[in-house]
């Protein structure tokens, strides 16, 4: 007689923790040969995306002012780099003379107005520009992009303190007249540049003071004037039309009184850089007449320094990306729904809403690492075209363009998550892919090319998941500089992780909503 | 003992049959119903709030500008065109049909057609209420004969050829995904393919700021090319004349039917 002894399986109890359903979703990703290729994809053809622009940019054709027609760099308008490292406009007209050791200057502006003739180019003539500037300069020297701090009155926004091209203090506020005209005044000592202003010429308050290491012992001092280009954008339908010209500004000082070390006897004038203009002394009296900008070049058409991409530009191959990604992470849902595998998932695990935070975690990762080797990928291929064939990249601060990049991940990551959770509710291949697509990348599609107004396309990047593309965006928007803003120019409506917030929140939202139905509805 | 054959089992009869069987499973899927609806009231929708939103600056088109709608809708035509298909793989229902039915081009033909016909339908309502919708919408923002707009009408041959030309486009679009979905089967992939390859089009040749690659990358794809048939102002700048962009489409789409059809033809189902 013998005795059988009963099976007993060799495996441990207790190996249905959340560690177990996280390898089993991976081990269901990972075996699936058309969803490792679905996620190569990605990664190609964002790769090779930003390789046909980083070709596109550095062989831009142009012509030049002779009909002549050039190519790659030739095509981008020179700047002068300030002291931040970003290309700026030092354009302005300057009454200067040499201001050895400490000192100071001190003026009253009486009169800030437009042209009163017609510009070429421009109809209607515009008046007065909000940022046109005229005021006291203290400037490292006579060459392009050099340090400074300047106190100064503008168009429309009152009194205020600028240095270095980047740096704004408001000062009065208030437009300047003969009848209430601004004093201002800028004091060296050292390094330190600060600057006072007032309104009557006896009570003195100080706006600001800076500190500017690049000061030689001799700096050139003196009065400016300057008024930026005027340039209007049409979004049409993928047409934007650009229309501008230069404009101008005439500035009326007085009592200008200086102390410290002036050595030289007389004023020299002189336009800086691109700028133009002139001036007239009449007693004690200096009109001067300004065209220019002193403030950073931005990127983007219409701009600057128009033509110069950062390197978050060529990650825009990552929403061709993304589609692939959403393709996988559609199928990792319903897939479960065709095969009928979804109740062999849920008989194994039957917490479904831990089954399905499981696959949320599965995807999100996986997606994450596909869109940051995708993202780093672009970068590395636009920054190697670029040194190959001379192409100069907008200059951004290197966390700025590891944020874009790592962003790029985590917005495909969360992206694939919202599509997970699509999948899940509505259970159907073709009805989730468009689903995901039409709130993730259309909105995208139709701000980018402009099909629809801006309006439109502003409250798009705002409210739909698309808002998430924020992150990689790595350009500045500056109050004090008027330019073309627009999403194609690489500005978005929402800061970074405000836009990334608004993706997470739609993201909760549908992980709610397919908890909810998984919970409610036979599988 | 006699076998009663079905009458028509070559010619003419072939056809009937294949035509009513595909008319029978598309008329009877409640999804079918829902999608034609979501395609007009999305291309509408879209449509009526880009006219409604828009503002007078030089260079607009009040035509293209009330056909809006078109881009965003045509997702859902390409969904309409994708299942006519991919519905079959997904259950296995293909195996039926082909053994009821194994002349596979014949098959294939017939799902063609209803997809077509049916996005034909479904495209013409959608245009037609788009463009009345501009018509009503636009005056109000501005475009008005004053300011050098005129009405749309279809009484312009400019404007008749926008409107037929969308009608055109979106049954294209239904058939280009017919195409891709026979020659990929899965549903989601199909879908994704044809949404990459319309929308990644314009946003690569947008962003791309060398005007030589800006063209061509506009005359070769199908969405830029074939909504050249919506311009009515500067229709002598665009790369391609309105008819020639809609038949760039037009061979895309024959080129996804063969592709398809030659696959659906020789492979397993």
């Amino acid at each position: 007689m013998t005795t059988i002894a009963p099976y007993r399986s060799p495996v441990q109890d207790r190996r249905d923790g959340f560690p177990q359903l996280l390898h089993a979703e991976w081990t269901k990703l990972r075996t699936v040969r058309g969803w490792v290729i679905g996620m190569i994809v990605a990664i190609l053809v964002t790769v090779v995306i930003s390789l046909v622009f980083a070709f596109a940019v550095g062989n831009t054709s142009c012509q030049n002012g002779s009909g002549k027609v050039q190519h790659g760099s030739a095509c981008l308008s020179s700047l002068p780099t300030g002291p931040g490292g970003l290309p700026v406009a030092d354009d302005f007209y300057f009454v200067h003379q040499p201001l050895a050791g400490n000192g100071s200057i001190t003026v009253r502006v009486s009169s800030l107005a437009g042209p009163s003739g017609p510009l070429s180019g421009l109809n209607p003539t515009p008046g007065l520009m909000p940022w046109a500037k005229a005021g006291i300069i203290i400037k490292q020297n006579l060459s392009g992009g050099s340090a400074y701090a300047a106190m100064m009155v503008t168009g429309s926004n009152g009194v205020r303190m600028q240095w270095n091209y980047t740096g704004d203090t408001a000062g009065l506020p208030g437009a300047v007249s003969s009848a209430s005209p601004r004093w201002l005044r800028l004091v060296r000592a050292g390094h330190t540049i600060t600057g006072y202003d007032s309104a009557d010429g006896a009570h003195w308050s100080q706006v600001g003071t800076v500190h500017l290491t690049a000061l030689p012992s001799t700096v050139q001092a003196g009065l400016f004037a300057t008024s930026p280009q005027l340039v209007t954008f049409n979004s049409g339908f993928a047409t934007g039309s650009m229309n501008g010209g230069t404009t101008k500004a005439v500035a009326v000082f007085d009592h200008v009184s200086r102390s410290g070390g002036w050595p030289a006897s007389a004023w020299t004038g002189g336009a800086q850089g691109a700028g133009s203009g002139g001036y007239h002394q009449a007693a004690s009296q200096f009109t001067l007449t300004g065209t220019g900008d002193i403030a950073p070049a931005l990127s983007g058409p219409g701009n600057d320094a128009a033509g110069r991409e950062p390197i978050s530009f060529f990650l825009v191959g990552a929403v061709a990306g993304l589609i692939a990604v959403i393709v996988v992470a559609t199928m990792f849902m319903t897939a479960e729904y065709r095969r009928g595998l979804i109740r062999t998932t849920l008989t194994a695990s039957p917490g479904r809403g831990r089954v399905l935070a499981a696959k949320a975690a599965v995807i999100g990762a996986a997606a994450f690492v596909t869109g940051l080797v995708a993202a780093a990928g672009a970068a590395l291929v636009a920054i190697g075209i670029a040194h190959a064939t001379g192409y100069q990249l907008f200059p951004v601060p290197w966390p700025t363009e590891l944020r874009a990049i790592v962003g790029t991940g985590a917005l495909t990551a969360v992206a694939a998550v919202l599509t997970l959770a699509i999948g899940t509710m509505v259970r159907r291949s073709a009805s989730a892919v468009t689903i995901a697509i039409a709130v993730i990348v259309l909105p995208y599609f139709l701000a980018f090319t402009m099909a629809v107004p801006s309006t439109i396309g502003e409250w798009l990047l705002r409210f739909t998941p698309a808002a998430a593309f924020a992150l990689q965006q790595s350009l500045t928007q500056y109050p004090q500089v008027i330019a073309v803003y627009t999403p194609i120019g690489g500005y978005l409506p929402l800061a970074p992780w405000i836009g990334f917030a608004v993706l997470c929140g739609w993201t909760a939202l549908a992980l709610a909503g397919a908890a909810y139905l998984l919970r409610r509805r036979d599988a | 003992m006699s076998l009663t054959l079905s009458t028509g089992q070559r010619g003419y009869g072939a056809w009937a049959e294949a035509m009513h069987a595909e008319w029978t499973k598309l008329r009877t899927l409640a999804s079918t119903g829902w999608l034609l609806a979501g395609a007009v009231a999305a291309t509408v929708t879209v449509s009526a709030a880009t006219a409604g939103a828009a503002t007078v600056s030089p260079g607009i088109d009040p035509a293209k500008l009330s056909l809006t709608g078109v881009q965003a809708g045509q997702a859902l035509f390409a969904i309409l065109g994708v299942l006519a298909i991919s519905s079959e793989y997904s259950t296995g229902m293909i195996r039926v049909t082909l053994t009821a039915m194994p002349r596979r081009t014949v098959t294939l033909a017939a799902k063609a057609a209803l997809a077509g016909g049916l996005a034909l339908a479904a495209a013409a309502v959608a245009v037609l209420v788009s463009a009345l919708a501009g018509r009503f919408l636009l005056p109000r923002r501005g475009f008005i004969p004053a300011n050098g707009y005129s009405l749309l009408s279809l009484g312009n041959g400019a404007d008749l050829r926008a409107v037929c030309g969308s009608v055109l486009y979106l049954a294209l679009i239904a058939l280009l995904s017919l195409g891709i979905a026979t020659a990929v089967r899965d549903p989601a992939v199909a879908i994704g393919t044809v949404l990459a390859l319309l929308y990644l089009f314009p946003i690569v040749a947008t962003l791309i700021t060398d005007q030589t690659w800006q063209r061509h990358l506009e005359q070769v794809g199908p969405m830029t090319a074939g909504l050249y048939i919506q311009a009515t102002v500067g229709v002598r700048t665009l790369p391609l004349t309105p008819w020639q962009g809609l038949g760039v489409l037009a061979l895309w789409t024959a080129g996804a039917l063969i592709l398809g059809g030659l696959l659906f033809r020789f492979r397993d189902a």
